[in-house]
């Protein structure tokens, strides 16, 4: 068997496969808190609780509707989203003239709520997920055995994240939702609707989670807690990349997932650690984040 | 010939005036007499968990920065307390400086790294330094993992006095709880708190003003953990137990919910809200993690509803200053 560092080749591979997959779900996660934190000044604290709405709802749907993967896979972030455009018009629209700090304390409530609300019904521990028959099996790459489920998992998102780069930095709605973040004021003497457009970006960005929710049921258990774990981690890696870029959000968010596995195969004990540390060096080093502005 | 007053131009009454010193008397009697009336030991906990939220308040009231990571200081400062008085064999005003003195320096080290950012990103750099300290905690071999330490002993203070008896421990608390709450009034009214409250209405200004900011941050920081570990390491001794719980983040988000039920930024708030979520989670205790959907409900409506709080609108209410 083939050595590098002394690690077999096998394990090195396979861990950054993990490292690649988490980094998928990294990326999702933090380009949907970008994208809200860009047009509603609120960090979505709820997030990891909507991407688990995305997991259950997957799983909701193949128990009473027998829909499988992937008509889930666009009907659960539909659902989710629109659960998200009515949080957004009950709760946060009240919130944008205040402190930025009610928005994260309002969803956090949120976030315990759907935690709580999930952990009666389903308990605690995990439910099953199975991957879809047509993404079952794997390939042998010759250095290492790919599943096909994680490859597309690694594509999907990478797709999923352009996409909306692409939508954002080269459309014309795009163009409009970020002249609405620099001045929604003149935005709307334009005749555009600012507050709908609002809406919907926040509708978005929890369809995002839901997505990347959907895509992890199958890889990891179904279970209420899923979110808080991750969310926590997500919001370390905003602080590394800073939120003013949404390509840096995709980068930072792979990047780390892939240090993460690293560390997993030479250090594992810090492996939980890893991106914490990382984030307090780049606090001491460059304290607006590697891709943020100073703010 | 009797003398129409009006209302408006009467001087400010003794009660209004003295409201803050009135208010506090009647605190310290309520919880003389409190452990006569119902369980001291729920009491103790609860006057803990006040100094907590009083201590979290001193940053988010007084200098508008929300830490959701709290429990870092609370939570290791508790670790520290019952290592020391259950495998040193510290005498217990000893483990509780023990904990106290972690909790300072884990402040310094965290709140050094925090202020150079601000706002939202000042609370995610907490709440994830909170969650690398509560993995480190998970690891270290000498918090006892899932078990926690337990069966700490509460000792002899000063080596004389049992604390075994309940009343002995109830009478340290409460002395702790009122030394730690007067102190935290002192700063808020000294020079440095009004220098605080500056930078909570306008840090741009503070500093244009010739005050170096953030190194006023820094110091309210540490002394806000510094105070959250007192909490935390007398909470060791009180329930003999130091667990993953109170360095996890929920411990984070409870304290912020109680500063938040009681007022944010009142003298008063944070201990009244910290009783209210207790008394809640004792009578809520049957029905599981629905208290979890009930503490997420009573966020939102305090975002929403009432942002000042319970002692915040009582206190605007009445007009006086709590």
């Amino acid at each position: 068997m083939v050595e590098i560092f002394g690690i077999p080749s096998q394990a090195l591979f396979g861990q950054l496969l993990i490292g690649l997959i988490n980094g998928s779900f990294y990326a999702l996660l933090s380009l949907g808190l970008a994208v809200i934190f860009g047009m509603l000044n609120i960090i979505n604290f709820s997030h990891g609780a909507q991407y688990m709405m995305g997991a259950f709802a997957a799983y909701l749907l193949l128990q009473y509707s027998g829909l499988g993967y992937w008509p889930a896979l666009i009907i659960a972030p539909i659902l989710v989203g629109i659960t998200g455009v009515i949080v957004e018009r009950l709760f946060l629209q009240w919130l944008y003239k205040l402190d930025h700090l009610y928005g994260l304390l309002l969803t956090f409530g949120l976030a315990l709520i759907l935690e709580g609300v999930a952990r009666n019904y389903f308990g605690s521990a995990g439910l099953p997920y199975t991957v879809p028959e047509s993404l079952q099996g794997g390939r042998n790459l010759g250095f290492m055995f790919l599943p096909n489920y994680r490859a597309w998992v690694i594509v999907a998102s990478l797709a999923v994240c352009f996409g909306t780069w692409f939508v954002i930095e080269r459309t014309r709605l795009g163009a409009y939702l970020r002249a609405a973040t620099e001045n929604p004021t003149l935005v709307r003497a334009f005749g555009i609707n600012v507050p709908r457009m609002i809406t919907l970006t926040y509708g978005f960005g929890v369809a995002l989670a839901a997505f990347a929710g959907v895509m992890a049921a199958p890889i990891y258990n179904v279970s209420p807690q899923m979110g808080s774990e991750l969310i926590i981690v997500v919001f370390a890696v905003v602080v590394i990349g800073g939120m003013g870029s949404i390509l840096g959000a995709i980068l930072t968010g792979f990047g780390l997932g892939v240090i993460e596995g690293l560390t997993k195969v030479f250090f594992p004990e810090a492996s939980n650690t890893v991106i914490f540390v990382i984030m307090a060096i780049v606090l001491l080093v460059r304290p607006a984040g590697l891709f943020g502005r100073r703010g | 010939m009797e003398r129409v007053v009006d209302p408006l131009a009467k001087k400010p009454s003794a009660l209004r005036a003295y409201s803050e010193t009135i208010a506090f008397v009647v605190m310290v009697v309520a919880l003389g007499v409190a452990p006569f009336f119902t369980y001291p030991l729920f009491l103790m906990q609860a006057m803990c968990f006040a100094l907590f939220a009083c201590a979290f308040n001193l940053l988010i009231g007084y200098v508008g920065l929300l830490s959701f990571g709290h429990a870092l200081y609370f939570g290791w400062a508790s670790y520290l307390s019952a290592y020391a008085a259950k495998v040193w064999g510290l005498t217990p005003e000893l483990a509780i400086l023990t904990g106290t003195a972690t909790a300072a320096i884990c402040g310094l080290l965290a709140g050094s790294l925090a202020i150079r950012r601000q706002g939202i990103y000042f609370a995610m750099i907490t709440l994830a330094l909170a969650q690398m300290m509560y993995f480190f905690a998970l690891q270290a071999k000498f918090t006892g993992g899932e078990d926690g330490i337990q069966a700490v002993p509460r000792g002899y203070l000063f080596g004389l006095i049992d604390l075994r008896n309940e009343m002995a421990m109830y009478a340290v608390v409460l002395v702790i709880f009122l030394a730690g709450f007067t102190f935290i009034y002192r700063i808020i009214h000294s020079p440095f708190g009004e220098v605080l409250k500056a930078i909570r209405e306008n840090e741009a200004r503070a500093t244009s003003l010739g005050y170096k900011t953030d190194r006023y941050k820094l110091v309210a920081f540490v002394l806000s953990a510094t105070l959250a570990g007192v909490a935390g390491a007398t909470k060791a001794i009180v329930l003999q137990l130091a667990s993953l719980t109170d360095v996890n983040w929920p411990m984070s988000g409870e304290v912020v919910l109680m500063t938040l039920v009681g007022g944010l930024g009142t003298i008063f708030g944070p201990m009244v809200g910290a009783f209210v979520i207790l008394v809640m989670q004792f009578k809520l205790a049957p029905i599981g993690e629905w208290v979890l959907v009930i503490q997420g409900a009573i966020f939102v409506a305090c975002v929403l509803l009432f942002r000042r709080g319970i002692v915040g609108e009582l206190a605007n209410k009445l007009r006086i200053r709590l």
